[in-house]
């Protein structure tokens, strides 16, 4: 963000192949590749991918030699960072103390009744992921979700369920017809 | 001195407002866009274009918090020489009608304009609205979403922080050097020795707004009388606390507030470097701090020689990455160097030995906030507000059971009762108050019985909780406590780093007895058990997530201990309590 000349993505090529890594160089070489900066390059590994793969805190380690297990040290040590990939929808339930008091672990049940699956995880077919936010700050609005991105305040279980239900079976009819016509 | 160019810069950006006949201001901070602010703005936008009427008409702004998030999106109207008006719940279908009551029509063809059909809203569709409004008379629609700014929610409130808050378009510097800022900033530079500024700042009285109260002028002295080069100040924006979001919103709303106050506190202590260390999931905030640094690099506001002098200082953003300890200074500053962010024995104080060993000052966002105010008005102002011990005004997110929830700064000393019943509109559906929680996951409890005690420093530790950053969360008679403790307690076993063992174990254990009791299967001896371990961890544990990590269980179980006894004499009745 800080790069005053945008970089064109098709001159420059990273020798892995992947684009995404371009990003991480260009805040390694923003910091000249100082060890102190390892909490900003991880932060635009995860803006980057979406998520911290084994490789990438590899190769994270080797470009700002730092040790593999104090990379792998701060980055489980923050809440932000995750190393798994997220589900296609992702789906995040305010768990500040406002929300709390307004019923956000009711919405948290309903979610995890619908797709089976407990806060934090994706479901196996990779198309929802429940996240808990501490607080997403609009206690004003509590209880508040954020569905792909899209923030929604003053939120029943019930119609949680039935919007996140439906963006995931838009996604699912999507899936079964590309299989159709494959 | 540069900043005769900047005050020409704001006097012009005066001189463009004030062509405007009226000012339409969106809210556009997170609750407000959360509710569908961002539609309303583009709405409001294009019913003032389709008008057709003078360009000097109307001007439809893009603005920050204006306080009462419930009730957003918000949207004020301020014509000259008249009244502002304020409505809340704006919608879509609303905005149009608004615009079409306080903005006249220009000419309008008969034929639709050709370009005009592409436009969601029309010219024809304003002048139906105007026929619909003057139809409907008094009986129409946008009546019920005025909000009268005579209310006690408005009127009790005193601004400093959020002064320019709701009225200054965030992402422009003009804006804000047209609403007198970086004034200060040039007085200090032109006027004042370091000293002068350490010893104003100490005389206001003014003290850490990040919950521990250190008085500021004190640590600025501190890190001013180090004789060492390569001092750094450092802005706390970590807030973690759940129910809190003031230092979000200021640093969204009115960024360069922010960064005037920090460029003040590095001349006083001869600092050249900073950062504004900026929570991970405040995105806006990130790129509104990142935008006001680099307009005020390019109007030499930031850099080599700030406006003109030989005092260079330079501003950087670093993003936290979620960790709730690292509120807490020396972890903070582990953050900032990249490693995990745990704390460290105190002494030696960051004022002696912080980032990278150097002396660095630490303030809170709301505290740098303060001191452009401070310098402006002069410490005897600041100090004329407040009470004895506890000056000038606090921000609060005012969340929770209540009629009205929003962001509101108060000054020192007045009473929660104030608070919640005339700030506050009292308690929502007609219940009966419990308590009021104070410093999220560090604080406690307060019940009704001590509604009347003034919000400060002191009374609020002596009633078992503290002042906190700022979170205020308003709770009524459908909850039950010691689930209510349970909630806080799986926050800080969550946020715990594991370094000192009473925290990191201690919280746990804490967190099992509480379920424990919950479920039904506690007995006298477990309520003593909780008691006596949760003195331990407050008195031995390192930094201060752990030493208040049991306020929440210790002041329920000071004011709400029926509640407890409840539930060893009658198991289960706290089951499923949150409703």
């Amino acid at each position: 963000m800080t790069t005053k000349k945008p970089i064109k993505a098709d001159k420059e090529v990273h020798p892995s192949g992947d684009e995404r890594y371009l990003a991480i160089d260009r805040t390694m070489k923003q910091f000249n590749y100082e060890k102190d900066s390892l909490l900003e390059v991880l932060n635009a590994a995860q803006e980057a991918f979406g998520y911290l793969s084994r490789d990438l805190l590899i190769y994270i380690s080797t470009q700002l030699k730092v040790p593999m297990s104090q990379v792998y040290g701060v980055a489980t040590f923050y809440h932000l960072f995750t190393f798994e990939p997220q589900g296609e929808h992702n789906c995040i339930i305010c768990k500040g103390t406002a929300c709390h008091v307004k019923g956000a672990d009711r919405i948290i049940e309903a979610l995890s009744e619908e797709f089976e699956i407990n806060a934090g995880e994706t479901t196996p077919d990779g198309l929802f992921s429940l996240t808990i936010a501490r607080c997403l700050g609009s206690c004003g609005l509590a209880p508040v979700i954020v569905l792909n991105g899209q923030v929604y305040g003053k939120e029943t279980p019930e119609a949680v369920r039935r919007r996140a239900a439906e963006v995931v079976s838009f996604s699912k009819e999507e899936q079964t017809q590309t299989m159709e016509v494959g | 001195m540069i900043f005769n160019t900047l005050e020409e810069i704001g006097q012009k950006e005066l001189a463009r407002q004030d062509k405007y006949k009226r000012r339409i201001f969106c809210c556009t901070s997170t609750a407000c866009l959360s509710a569908g602010a961002g539609q309303v703005h583009t709405s409001l936008d294009q019913s003032v274009a389709a008008c057709k009427c003078d360009e000097y008409e109307a001007e439809v702004v893009r603005t920050g918090c204006m306080g009462l998030c419930s009730s957003g999106p918000l949207v004020r109207i301020e014509e000259k020489d008249q009244d502002p008006i304020l409505y809340g719940n704006v919608t879509t279908e609303l905005a149009p009608q608004i615009v079409s009551r306080h903005v006249p029509m220009g000419e309008v063809e008969d034929e639709p304009d050709r370009d005009d059909q592409d436009l969601s809203i029309t010219p024809h569709d304003m002048l139906h609205y105007r026929a619909s409004l003057r139809k409907a008379g008094k009986k129409a629609e946008l009546d019920k979403i005025l909000i009268p700014l005579d209310i006690p929610f408005f009127t009790k409130q005193v601004k400093v922080v959020l002064n320019e808050t709701g009225l200054v378009n965030p992402d422009k510097i003009e804006d804000y050097l047209a609403h007198g800022g970086y004034k200060a900033l040039a007085y200090v530079l032109e006027n004042m020795t370091p000293e002068e500024v350490c010893d104003e700042i100490l005389g206001s009285g003014l003290r850490g707004r990040g919950g521990a109260g250190f008085p500021t002028g004190m640590k600025w002295n501190f890190v001013r009388q180090e004789s060492t080069n390569g001092k750094f100040v450092v802005v706390n924006g970590d807030e973690g606390d759940p129910g809190a979001y003031m230092d979000r919103t200021v640093m969204e709303d009115d960024p360069h507030r922010v960064l005037e106050g920090m460029i003040i506190c590095a001349y006083a202590v001869g600092s050249s470097a900073g950062y504004l260390y900026i929570r991970g999931e405040y995105p806006i905030a990130i790129d509104r701090i990142r935008k006001a640094i680099r307009d005020a690099r390019r109007r030499k506001i930031l850099g080599k020689s700030v406006m003109g002098t030989d005092f260079g200082f330079n501003a950087d953003v670093r993003i936290g990455a979620g960790a709730f300890v690292c509120g807490e200074e020396t972890a903070l500053i582990h953050s900032v160097e990249g490693k995990r962010g745990m704390p460290r024995m105190r002494p030696p104080y960051p004022s002696k030995s912080g980032l990278w060993d150097a002396p660095t000052v630490i303030n809170n966002v709301e505290t740098m906030a303060n001191v452009p105010s401070i310098i402006n008005n002069g410490a005897q102002w600041y100090a004329s507000i407040g009470t004895k011990k506890s000056k000038g005004t606090k921000v609060f997110a005012l969340a929770g059971h209540l009629r009205n929830t929003g962001l509101i700064e108060v000054p020192m000393g007045i009473t929660l009762r104030e608070i919640v019943y005339d700030i506050g509109g009292g308690i929502q559906g007609g219940r009966g108050f419990k308590a009021a929680q104070t410093g999220g996951p560090s604080g406690g409890c307060i019940p009704e019985e001590y509604l009347d005690s003034p919000v400060d420093y002191e009374s609020l530790t002596k009633l078992g909780s503290i002042m906190g950053s700022g979170g205020l969360v308003i709770i009524d008679d459908t909850t039950k406590m010691p689930d209510f403790a349970n909630y806080f307690m799986d926050f800080c076993v969550d946020e715990s780093c594991g370094k000192c063992i009473p925290c990191r174990v201690g919280t746990v254990q804490i967190g099992k007895l509480l379920d424990k009791l919950i479920a039904g299967d506690g007995s006298p001896e477990d309520l003593e058990k909780l008691e006596r371990l949760c003195e331990i961890v407050r008195t031995t544990s390192l930094c201060g997530l752990g030493q208040s990590a049991p306020n929440p269980v210790l002041s329920t179980l000071k004011y709400f201990r029926n509640e407890y006894d409840d539930l060893i004499q009658q198991p289960g009745t706290a089951e499923g309590s949150m409703d």
